[in-house]
């Protein structure tokens, strides 16, 4: 697993934020700005238009007005001059284009960072061992699953595989991003593991190739990377139907105009019908759309997670339970002495003396932590320390201990081992007291440890599992964005329940087998709950698969990381929280923009409406309550407005809008007045404004 | 406005609110299947109508698609018999007056129209049908029709409660024989009875002749006018006997049937909101829908009442006394019955368009430009309440869409009543939501263009496109009510409102059906905190802002044309 140190430091980083997390640093720089604007005019290509339908009715419209910028009279005869119909003409262009733009700018970083990994995938070359123990150099693309390959120290690992012969450092940090080098050895089930791309550091490695060309873990972050053959999430689905049947609507709206107005023998200018037209359909959400997706899946890569769709993301949002491993993730898993409790007739200075001599030669971290621990209350190494002799602790005796040279015999060990251990070679029985004492550091979640010089049991050591930093604050976020936590571990219960109790989570399942979270998870999708788990172990994956959202930990073993569909690549499991926080946050941007795009069809109607039949029905005049200047001016500013409000809000459709935890209630409130309501008054100020700058220039 | 007409309007309105929960409650008992105290009565009944059609089909699961078929099938087989009831009413008893066969355009018209709850009439019922014909071809489908839409209501609702995948989403035969006999007979019975005391004529003679003053003989056309008068405005329905509707004084005799007629307009619809509420177990829910409904209805209400009191410039100008005084009504008398006047009138006006029921009791032609638009609003919204059953499902169509962008707005996959709105969903409430501007304005946009279709025109100008426009969106709508000054007994018309009436109706049944079969697949999911409740006052603004931007937006620049052009012209002192 991650080392402790390095997970406390990044969750400070991020408590320390508050969510700040959710905005990883990282801004749009001059190059990624330029780059947006090439790719954004190759966009303008109709087979790139389709895929949006309601752009695509803009860039059709723009085409009309094109033409009857050429021939103004082309569908008979209209006012409107060869001028007029080319600023319609150039605005519709420029709204199509700020549309591309947005797109282009939030795929940018993505195609940066594809292109960097495909740059290092080509330079791959991998030294093949073949059957008679000769090698030959092959670039990457000829190994095969089954392969042996021999990668030597400063050379990058040409195919994922596992590791057969040799220990060496890695260098993970083409794909993590994580400088520190991480030790693989065969054997083991989460270090055997070597990912293309990553550089070994020091000796040598034989590694097993475990993924053909082209389905490696490399060639699935670039092909993640690169959004444009990015599938569209179920709600960006269901949003874009929404949003192509409403623009379906106004077309029938607008078409429905031309023979009333025959019959009236109003002349209607076909320019004037599609300015109308493209005001009126949602240009605004459809133009960031696509932008706000790519930029969730980015905000998940910045950190450093790697989604395998955007659907999980999405999913992330709405889960309800999220099932957490005790060991890990809530605490840090090294178990500490926190507790020197001396039975009668002792001092917890004669204890606290003893067990540090009882653990000088127990190599175990438990054992570390009583020196570390026993030393800073006041023990100290006695002379005769260095001649004594020392037992190791094995899982046989459940003990440690020291014989020191002046005599004296130090135990120290599971409280059942050491009972035994006086009773067989001293004859002597534990203290009256031992037994209460033991079972209330085990109530308290810790283990009891006894500590005997020369068959007396003079007290216990308490080691207790120490929750990570700031996973308190990380559970009660989750409980605020509604999300039940539940603990899963293979503690026994009374030590789940202490640990559960202090970390704040609502519900935990002790002596839980890999294999039994697969029925958790099973379970509570039956209570209609969409459930979240991080895992690494091979045996993590079947309930991995079965989640709704699993995140597997980069550490973690290959098939975790297949069954997931979500990896960190920092393997840092209380991720899951920021993930969720993401999720909500790319729909909220949506639901935001959308309600924003057709709360401003209503000034739109205001200014277009009267200007049009200016001429018809004169009366219709009194609907220009924005007292727009002239009918050309009022049509134009709407519009201008319409192409304008796409750029002004790329930031919001790429930062997304504000997340806070608080009760949909709330957010539901804030949204509405913010987006609703800001969305009706908007363009009534902006179209004045727009008119006000414009009028006398036309 | 007068104290008096606040008043009667005000009582109305409270008057269909606090019968509307009884009755709302009584039929959700009905559609449970729910011991009532009627059962003794009514379970004989019912089982030998079981018995007839066959204990298999009226006991058997229903699906989605198995509730939709049953109920297409039915309505098919009924259409067919009230077709041959028009066309062949010469050779069928009581035709006392030898009308002859109705001709097959304006029959076809006429059965799609009934079959449907539009109750759309291009004929005038007192010299085209036998008594045979309004009570086996124009008082059945009322009964049905209305059963239709209410029972596919139900079983729409029925899918976000039911536990079992959708394979069981109630009979349709079931649903459509219990609210027969148990909630539309009993009140007709007896609602008949006290219109009949009022003076309303129920008879199977067809005609007598009166001595006039002048000394002449004038033929009588009366019938089983009470009967049909009542299911007419129960069911929501508006096919009259007469041609003058509920003007006629054989019909609605006084103001106060005017005033029973307005609240059964009103109380079926209304009660099936509180019916919902008691069958998805959630009363707050409803009470949510009602406020929204009610507060469109409020504002149609105002748009329509106080104007036509107001009356116009030009009468105005003309000398004449506007307001109420105590021997006169005031205002915009054109068009409309001394008896009920200004506020009795605009009042069934708006309840007529906006719980689309069509029933007329003063001509919707002379109305001033501002409650016109109202009127224009009730059918184009189709859920200010709206008909039987399926202005419900519409204000769900609305309310679906509200849900789906709210629950993003909240970060959420958004969720109704337990159940996650998704692609599938919004695929279907999208189309059916595009059925109803489509049909009214490219049947529009095709009139206005069609010299066959102008040259029915009574007006010319804005208030002929507004006649055109209304006959669409009343058929759409499954409204009925006219422009009258339109003569639709043209061939053109005769086939495009049947068009415009048959898949104004039909297509969006089948989507929102299909909603249901899908939600009913669906896992109920568990509500939490980060759950967006769509039982709360502030839902039930955006719901009601949904409404009102992407229902009337869209028809805005048609009634731009129209009504909102008449307005303007009318202030300027134009006439038409």
């Amino acid at each position: 697993m991650v080392p402790a140190n390095k997970t406390d430091t990044a969750t400070l980083e991020l408590l320390g934020a508050n969510f700040r997390g959710v905005r990883p640093r990282g801004g749009y720089s001059v190059g990624l700005l330029a780059q947006a604007l090439t790719d954004s005019l190759a966009k303008f290509d109709p087979r790139v238009q389709i895929r949006n339908p309601v752009m695509f009715v803009v860039w059709l419209g723009m085409l009309v007005t094109l033409a009857l910028t050429i021939q103004p009279d082309l569908f008979g005869p209209s006012d409107a001059s060869h001028l007029y119909n080319g600023i319609v003409t150039g605005v519709l262009a420029l709204t199509v284009w700020f549309a591309n733009y947005a797109e282009a700018l939030a795929e940018g970083r993505g195609k940066a960072k594809a292109t960097a990994l495909r740059q290092t995938r080509a330079d791959l070359v991998g030294r093949r061992i073949l059957d008679g123990g000769r090698a030959d150099q092959v670039p990457a693309t000829e190994l095969r699953k089954g392969d042996l390959i021999r990668v030597e120290k400063s050379e990058l690992v040409p195919a994922d595989g596992d590791v057969v012969e040799g220990v060496a450092y890695v260098n993970e940090s083409a794909i993590t991003g994580e400088s520190a080098p991480v030790l693989k050895e065969p054997g083991t089930d989460m270090f055997s593991s070597v990912t293309a791309g990553t550089t070994v550091i020091s000796d040598w490695l034989l590694v097993r190739v475990s993924a053909d060309p082209g389905s490696s873990f490399l060639d699935r972050i670039i092909h993640l990377v690169e959004s444009a053959k990015r599938q569209k999430t179920p709600n960006e689905i269901a949003l874009t139907v929404l949003l192509s049947i409403l623009t379906l609507i106004f077309v029938i709206v607008v078409a429905a105009m031309a023979p009333v107005a025959t019959y009236l023998h109003a002349q209607i200018n076909v320019a004037d019908l599609i300015a109308l037209l493209v005001a009126l359909i949602p240009t605004t959400i459809a133009a960031l759309l696509s932008a706000i997706g790519i930029a969730g899946m980015d905000r998940t890569m910045r950190f450093n997670v790697l989604a395998m769709s955007g659907k999980a993301i999405e999913t992330a949002g709405d889960v309800q339970t999220l099932l957490l491993d005790k060991t890990g993730t809530i605490t840090t898993g090294n178990r500490e002495a926190s507790d020197f409790i001396p039975t009668s007739g002792y001092t917890q200075s004669e204890l606290i003396q003893a067990a540090y001599l009882a653990s000088h030669f127990d190599s175990t971290p438990e054992g570390r932590s009583i020196v570390a621990n026993s030393a800073a209350r006041g023990a100290r190494p006695i002379p005769c320390l260095g001649t004594a002799k020392g037992f190791e602790f094995s899982a046989h005796t459940r003990m440690s201990g020291t014989d020191l040279s002046d005599g004296r015999i130090l135990r120290k060990g599971a409280v059942s081992a050491v009972v035994s251990h006086v009773a067989e070679h001293f004859r002597t029985l534990a203290p009256p007291g031992l037994q209460k004492i033991a079972d209330s550091v085990s109530t308290r979640g810790a283990t009891p440890l006894a500590v005997s010089v020369n068959g007396d049991i003079i007290g216990i050591i308490a080691l207790s599992d120490k929750l990570k930093l700031g996973i308190r604050e990380r559970i009660l976020e989750l409980r605020k964005m509604a999300v039940r936590t539940i603990m899963v571990t293979g503690d026994n219960p009374v030590t789940a329940r202490a640990i559960a109790a202090e970390a704040g989570v609502d519900e935990f399942v002790a002596e839980v087998t890999p294999e039994q979270k697969l029925q958790i998870v099973r379970r509570e999708q039956s209570q209609g709950r969409l459930v979240a788990m991080t895992g690494d172990g091979t045996n993590d994956a079947p309930a991995l698969a079965q989640a709704d959202v699993g995140l597997a930990m980069n550490s973690g073993t290959m098939a975790a990381k297949e069954a997931a569909n979500l990896v960190d690549l920092d393997s840092d499991p209380t991720k899951l929280t920021d993930l969720v926080a993401i999720g909500r946050q790319m729909l909220m941007t949506r639901g935001a923009l959308t309600t924003f795009s057709i709360a401003n069809d209503v000034a739109k109607y205001f200014a277009i409406i009267p200007a049009m039949f200016i001429l018809a029905l004169p009366g219709l005049a009194a609907l220009n309550i924005m007292d727009l200047a002239t009918p050309r001016s009022a049509v134009l500013s709407a519009l201008i407005f319409n192409a304008l409000i796409i750029p002004l809000l790329i930031p919001l459709a790429l930062r997304g809008v504000r997340f806070q935890v608080q009760s949909a209630e709330k957010l539901f409130h804030r949204n509405l007045w913010i987006y609703g309501a800001g969305g009706l008054v908007a363009p009534f100020i902006g179209i004045k404004l727009i008119d006000f700058v414009i009028a006398p220039l036309i | 406005m007068s104290i008096q007409a606040w008043l009667q309007t005000a009582a109305t309105l409270v008057t269909v609110l606090l019968l509307s929960i009884p009755t709302g409650r009584y039929m959700a008992r009905i559609v449970l299947e729910r011991t009532t105290r009627l059962d003794r009565l009514f379970d004989p009944i019912d089982n030998a109508i079981y018995f007839l059609i066959g204990r298999k089909v009226t006991s058997q699961a229903m699906t989605w698609k198995a509730y939709t078929f049953h109920m297409l099938a039915t309505n098919l087989v009924m259409t067919l018999i009230i077709f041959a009831v028009y066309s062949f009413q010469d050779y069928l008893p009581l035709n006392q007056l030898r009308f002859p066969g109705m001709e097959p355009f304006q029959a076809f018209n006429t059965a799609i129209s009934f079959i449907t709850n539009t109750n759309w009439q291009s004929y005038a019922g007192e010299t085209t049908l036998s008594n045979f014909s309004q009570m086996g071809g124009i008082t059945f489908p009322m009964f049905t029709s209305a059963t239709t839409g209410f029972v596919v209501a139900m079983a729409w609702i029925r899918a976000f409660t039911v536990k079992n995948g959708g394979s069981d989403l109630g009979n349709f035969y079931r649903d459509f024989i219990r609210f027969i006999t148990r909630v539309l007979l009993p009140i007709c019975s007896v609602i008949a009875l006290v219109m009949i005391s009022q003076g309303a004529v129920q008879t199977l003679d067809a005609s007598f002749v009166a001595h006039t003053l002048q000394g002449s003989d004038q033929t009588i056309i009366v019938g089983p006018v009470a009967s049909q008068g009542t299911i007419e405005l129960v069911g929501t329905n508006g096919g009259g006997f007469y041609n003058v509707n509920a003007a006629h004084p054989f019909q609605n005799p006084t103001p106060i049937t005017n005033v029973i007629l307005i609240v059964l307009m009103a109380l079926l619809p209304a009660s099936i909101v509180v019916t919902f509420g008691e069958m998805i177990g959630n009363r707050r829910q409803a009470w949510v829908l009602y406020a929204v409904m009610g507060a469109l209805m409020v504002l149609l209400l105002a748009l329509c009442v106080i104007p036509e009191q107001d009356g116009t410039p030009t009468l105005e100008s003309a000398g004449i006394e506007t307001s109420a005084t105590a021997d006169q009504p005031g205002g915009n008398m054109e068009g409309k019955e001394v008896r009920f006047g200004i506020a009795g009138s605009s009042l069934f006006a708006d309840i007529t368009t906006s719980f689309t029921t069509g029933a007329v009791d003063s001509a919707h032609d002379s109305y001033t430009p501002l409650p016109g638009i109202s009127l224009f609003g009730g059918m184009m919204l189709q859920c200010v309440f709206g008909g039987k059953g399926v202005g419900f499902l519409n204000a769900l169509i609305y309310g679906l869409i509200a849900v789906f962008v709210a629950g993003l707005m909240v970060g959420r996959t958004p969720e109704f009543l337990g159940k996650k709105i998704e692609t599938q969903e919004i695929i279907l409430v999208s189309l059916a939501l595009l059925i109803h501007p489509l049909v009214i304005l490219s049947s529009t946009g095709w009139s206005m263009l069609a010299p066959y279709a102008l040259s029915s025109l009574g007006n010319n100008g804005i208030h002929g496109y507004s006649e055109i426009l209304y006959a669409f969106a009343s058929g759409a709508a499954d409204n009925g009510s006219a422009f009258a000054g339109l003569n639709s007994n043209t061939a053109w018309f005769n086939l495009a409102t049947a068009a415009v009436i048959f898949i104004g109706r039909y297509p969006p049944i089948i989507f929102l059906m299909a909603v249901a079969g899908s939600v009913a697949r669906k896992p109920t999911t568990t509500p939490s905190a980060s759950t967006l409740r769509t039982d709360t006052a502030m839902f039930g603004v955006f719901w009601f802002a949904t409404i009102l931007i992407v229902g009337a937006l869209t028809f805005f620049p048609a009634l731009v044309f129209g009504p909102i052009a008449e307005f303007f012209a009318m202030k300027a002192g134009l006439t038409f």
